[in-house]
């Protein structure tokens, strides 16, 4: 292996590999919005419930992580949920399941 | 004695004069907050994110003012008692709120459920009906008190819950395919007729305006269910099963919503579920005469009372437009885009003008319907559904 390949690999692949999951705060914040307010319209906005299950850490807690981030990228089939792959990547789905088993917390 | 009683007679006068005088000096700031006036161009704005509401004046276009304290109203909606004095206000956290829309304040509330979906007012005004997700059921109450007087369990989430009449109530049953048909004439001992297999997730109906169709949108299969209200011996009857056959099925990011929907003389327009279509039934043949290609998967389908245009709105991310279906030829006249995250729509009571919500934009846009000029622009918080007290008087509420 050439030096090239060396440094490309220090200073390109594995920083986009650790730092995956670094979204902006802008995004984040975006995304927090998008969870209360329009994930909101069916799990309630103090993610409650609603037409959909709870989303509090304590009905999440025994749902393995990919089975979380599977949910939100390709949907429930046979339910109301919708696949958000078209509006939300990888990385955020896991950012969102990382805070919504933390507990997101209140605006108010 | 007596010279003392002259005296305190005198002294009453005196300040008997006093006041009067101090009454008419203050008239105008008096007057200002006695003034009489009616409630029917009135209507009820709900702010999601802050569980308030604004209390809004149609013909002047102008808040009046915010009330507070309603707890979780990320899907809320809102009805009128036939007065039109009175709102009542269904929040998702189970909250039955009463309020005074002519002094602004929360007459009485109760918290029914552990999570509620939306209510009515029964054809006497003498009872409010809402319909729950958890513990999955229809609750009535009555109007004044909002005593508890009927809770009815329904082992589902219970979906499109109407008044109609013969002072009866009617619902649907998202997880087990019912259409239940409650006669609340005693309120206390309602009499339920149920019809099972109705078709998969009904989502949502709507009531046609005169109180004789039921029609219920299914999500977990194509199609709707239809009773007929003054037949109900001849059961449900399923229209439109096979819409949109061979079109990709799109994701649904926010239920369409039936209420309000464009009914003409002869049509009744509806949205598609997972396509981005409005559908056009023929109301006698209940067959689908067209699909009308549209901006994103169809919200709200709301005809203009006149029934010539109907306005769409659409579902994530596709929800910052609105367009105008002419009802004459069904084309598209209008696409407008009042901006980021357009929730509702109310029409005033005869249709010269329209509200908007803009949740992301914090405001309310009102539309002039001929010229579709934007003629007002008000600032609320986090917007959803707007209610016009002229509701009160329209069957299915």
């Amino acid at each position: 292996m050439n030096m090239k390949w060396l440094l490309a690999i220090i200073f390109y692949i594995f920083p986009s590999m650790i730092f995956a999951n670094e979204l902006s705060s802008d995004r984040q914040k975006t995304l927090l919005y998008l969870l209360r307010q329009d994930c909101g319209s069916c799990h309630g906005m103090t993610l409650k419930g609603g037409l959909g299950p709870a989303l509090l850490p304590e009905t999440l807690a025994n749902k393995p992580t990919e089975f979380l981030v599977q949910t939100i990228l390709d949907g429930r089939p046979n339910t109301a949920m919708p696949p958000w792959r078209g509006l939300l990547t990888q990385a955020e789905a896991v950012w969102l399941v990382a805070e919504l088993v933390k507990g997101i917390p209140h605006e108010h | 004695m007596s010279t003392n009683l002259l005296f305190t007679s005198d002294l009453k006068q005196f300040l008997l004069n006093t006041v009067i005088f101090l009454s008419l000096s203050f008239f105008p700031l008096f007057n200002q907050a006695t003034e009489l006036r009616g409630t029917g161009d009135l209507g009820v704005v709900v702010e999601r994110a802050t569980g308030s509401i604004l209390i809004v004046d149609t013909t002047t276009r102008t808040r009046l003012s915010k009330v507070e304290g309603f707890g979780d109203l990320s899907h809320a909606s809102v009805v009128f008692s036939r007065d039109q004095r009175y709102a009542y206000v269904f929040g998702r956290d189970g909250g039955l709120t009463k309020v005074d829309i002519l002094l602004g304040t929360i007459v009485n509330r109760v918290i029914q459920a552990g999570n509620s979906i939306g209510g009515a007012i029964s054809q006497d005004g003498q009872l409010i009906a809402v319909s729950n997700y958890t513990p999955g059921g229809v609750k009535l109450f009555a109007a004044d008190s909002l005593e508890l007087l009927a809770d009815l369990p329904t082992n589902s989430k219970v979906v499109g819950l109407v008044d109609a009449p013969g002072q009866r109530l009617v619902f649907s049953l998202f997880d087990t395919g019912e259409i239940w048909v409650a006669d609340v004439h005693n309120p206390r001992q309602p009499e339920i007729k149920k019809f099972t297999n109705v078709g998969k997730q009904p989502y949502d109906a709507l009531i046609f305006p005169n109180g004789r169709y039921y029609l219920a949108g299914l999500f977990g299969e194509k199609g709707f269910a239809l009773l007929n209200l003054w037949q109900l011996e001849a059961g449900v009857k399923r229209i439109l099963p096979d819409y949109g056959k061979g079109e990709e099925t799109l994701p649904v990011y926010k239920m369409p919503h039936l209420e309000g929907c464009g009914i003409t003389d002869d049509h009744l327009l509806v949205p598609a579920v997972g396509q981005h279509t409005v559908l056009v039934i023929d109301r006698h043949t209940w067959q689908q005469v067209k699909s009308i290609p549209v901006h994103g998967q169809p919200v709200f389908v709301m005809a203009r009372p006149d029934g010539r245009q109907v306005w769409v709105n659409f579902a994530l991310p596709d929800n910052d437009t609105v367009q105008v279906i002419d009802t004459t030829d069904f084309s598209i006249i209008k696409t407008l885009t009042p901006g980021k995250a357009v929730l509702h729509l109310e029409f005033t009571p005869r249709g010269e003008a329209v509200w908007v919500s803009v949740r992301d934009e914090d405001r309310l846009v009102v539309y002039n319907t001929e010229t579709f000029e934007s003629i007002a622009t008000l600032p609320a918080d986090k917007p959803s559904g707007i209610f016009f007290t002229a509701r009160a008087h329209k069957i299915g509420q």
